[in-house]
């Protein structure tokens, strides 16, 4: 099967404090991995240098058969095909959520008004807050703003969706709406990549887990037997903290 | 020995009403010798006389002070302006200052003001002379511009004031083409209007124009030019580009770190020494560039302000929604950063049109120009006052309708609630 996402040899460094340290990692289309581990442990950072937010200095990344370089203009194909959710939901306050979800598809994908406000508006139904649709972010709960920041990914008609602790800022009441969101996205078939401590979530929807201490992948097996089953010591005594 | 007791909710009764006698009466003492020089209390000593206002004030407010006294006037009052007994001092001084201040303001600005005549010999009386200023009135306008041709002027005030007038009732579709007639036609079109030159109108050079026409045409084309030069500015400096980003910070801190005056007087008489000879342009011109650009240079620092307080993640979503630099800029981070920074924004214009006066250093006489210059008229010497009080009230209207403009804007656009 064809990889969506290839890295090979990625290190990235924050000045000299080395944050990713040889990482390999490969990704068929469709296929949903979780990545767990301590704070600051470079997950975020990883998934972050996927649609370069952060810039790694060694190695490749290769998302979709386009390698991400200097290229201005192959990092923003590559990022509009590369949907991500962000723990702070960052929706822009200044717009309502339908124009939250609709600005990117008239004005990257050049969309006609009209049908980018009918893509919001389906991608707003399907995460059940159509209802929602004329009011500004800041009238919205947490939850709910972070279902408008997944639509609003999802109205891009991504290829992949990256999530960045899309539950850590949220109250737990709330937490349970937004991963039903994400579960119901994983069974239709998009390829995820999700930075969570929800070992639950994991559990439902994960085909691999991966497990990152010190910049580095300690562990990267099938989610049944990376939680029955661990082989490293390090993951072991992670698991036995969060379960 | 009843009145010795603290005032409380038991003696209210008799408190309250002797406490607030007290007071108004200290203030009808204040009142009768401020308006009609009458003093009641002539008879005293006159030290005591003078404090004695102060002290029955001061006592009543003492007897008024009741905690919780179930009379909710009287806890708002207490709360507002007698909260301790020093602040029913402050308040006291406070209400015996307006009191006292409004007689010989009321005598020279109305009661002994003169109104009509046409010279100085009409002003016999002691308060102002406002027929300077119904003489000059002509002249504050419209300065030096010739008689004849100050309906040019006029008409394109008119038409200024209609657009925008017009534009608050149409459509939001319509509107957009009103903003881009007055951003990008209008100036230009009202500039020719009133320079001349074609179109069988007479040509008028610039070093006639002045007073207020002129206090307005530079303030607006200065903010119309000034802003998006500070925006593109503010965003330079935040370049990672380091060419792009070294230029703006020399470009802000060359003309933030020089006095106004001295730019406008260079702008004038050095500017035109390194042009080759033969090419002329116009002083106002220069003038209008200097003015623009050493605005644009604080602009671009609020500007930044507003840019530097909008969180990381809003960059970040922009980006990873596939949006370039510009398109990020324009669509998400500029009308958030602009409406953080409105009263910033208002400020530095607020400044922008004070400072215009200071183009006299050049020869261009605005409103304060010409009221300068017509002070020292021979026939009209020792009018400087008036002249001044004018420009004060002048410019105090244009920039508390710039203020509350800049209010009704930010409340407009916010999107908090």
């Amino acid at each position: 099967m064809s990889k969506i996402i290839e890295l090979k040899n990625v290190n990235k460094w924050f000045d000299k404090f080395q944050v990713l340290k040889d990482i390999d990692l490969e990704v068929a289309p469709q296929e949903k991995i979780v990545i767990c581990g301590p704070s600051g442990s470079g997950k975020s950072t990883l998934i972050r240098c996927i649609n370069r937010l952060e810039e790694h200095q060694k190695g490749n990344i290769i998302v979709d058969g386009t390698e991400l370089s200097e290229s201005t203009k192959n990092i923003e194909k590559i990022r509009a095909e590369v949907g991500m959710v962000f723990q702070q939901f960052n929706l822009f306050p200044h717009l309502s959520i339908l124009e939250n979800c609709s600005l990117a598809p008239i004005w990257v994908k050049k969309l006609p008004k009209k049908q980018a406000e009918e893509i919001a508006m389906n991608n707003l139904k399907r995460v059940q807050i159509d209802d929602q649709a004329l009011k500004f972010p800041g009238q919205l709960s947490g939850g709910q703003q972070q279902r408008a920041a997944i639509a609003r990914a999802l109205c891009m008609e991504p290829k992949i969706m990256l999530f960045d602790e899309p539950t850590s800022a949220l109250d737990p009441e709330m937490i349970k709406e937004v991963l039903d969101v994400m579960v119901d996205l994983a069974k239709g078939g998009m390829t995820m990549i999700v930075v969570t401590h929800e070992m639950g979530f994991a559990k439902e929807v994960a085909d691999y887990m991966i497990f990152m201490d010190e910049g580095k992948i300690v562990e990267r097996a099938k989610t049944k037997e990376f939680f029955e089953n661990p082989k490293s010591d390090r993951t072991k005594l992670f698991l036995s903290q969060i379960l | 020995m009843v009145l010795i007791a603290k005032p409380s909710k038991n003696n209210i009764k008799t408190y309250v009403p002797i406490g607030l006698s007290l007071v108004s009466l200290s203030f009808l003492d204040v009142f009768l010798y401020a308006f009609f020089n009458l003093n009641l209390t002539a008879f005293l000593p006159s030290q005591l006389s003078y404090f004695l206002p102060l002290i029955l004030g001061f006592i009543g407010f003492y007897l008024i002070r009741i905690e919780f006294s179930g009379i909710s006037s009287l806890d708002i009052l207490n709360k507002n302006i007698n909260s301790s007994n020093f602040n029913a001092l402050l308040t006291l001084f406070t209400i015996f200052i307006i009191i006292k201040s409004i007689p010989p303001m009321l005598d020279w600005f109305i009661l002994d003001a003169n109104f009509v005549g046409n010279s100085k010999e009409d002003c016999t009386g002691d308060g102002a002379c406002w027929v300077f200023i119904k003489v000059w009135f002509n002249r504050f306008m419209y300065g030096l511009y010739p008689d004849a041709e100050q309906w040019r002027i006029n008409t394109a005030f008119l038409i200024l004031f209609a657009t925008v007038g017009v534009s608050f009732f149409v459509s939001e579709k319509l509107k957009k083409y009103f903003i881009l007639f007055l951003v990008f036609v209008f100036p230009f079109l009202g500039i020719k209007l009133i320079s001349g030159g074609s179109f069988g109108l007479e040509y008028v050079e610039s070093a006639a124009w002045g007073g207020l026409s002129l206090t307005f045409i530079i303030s607006a084309f200065a903010i119309l030019f000034c802003f998006p030069i500070g925006v593109i500015l503010a965003l330079g400096r935040r370049s990672s580009l380091p060419a792009i980003k070294y230029i703006s910070i020399g470009f802000i801190e060359l003309w933030r770190g020089v006095p106004l005056i001295t730019v406008l007087f260079m702008s004038a008489v050095m500017f035109p020494m390194f042009l080759p000879d033969g090419t002329f342009i116009d002083k106002l011109i220069r003038v209008l560039i200097a003015i623009t650009l050493f605005e644009a240079a604080y602009m671009a620092e609020v500007v930044r302000g507003g840019l530097q307080a909008l969180p990381k993640g809003q960059y970040e979503a922009a980006k990873s929604l596939g949006m370039g630099y510009w398109r990020m800029n324009a669509l998400i981070i500029l009308p958030q950063a602009l409406k953080l920074v409105i009263p910033g924004i208002a400020n530095t214009l607020l400044a922008l049109v004070k400072d215009t006066p200071l183009i006299f250093v050049v020869g261009l006489m605005e409103l304060a120009g010409m009221i300068g210059l017509a002070k020292t008229n021979p026939k009209w010497l020792g009018m400087a006052m008036e002249g001044y009080v004018f420009a004060g009230l002048v410019f105090w209207v244009i920039c508390y309708a710039m203020s509350r403009y800049s209010q009704n804007l930010e409340k407009k656009l916010s999107t908090e609630r």
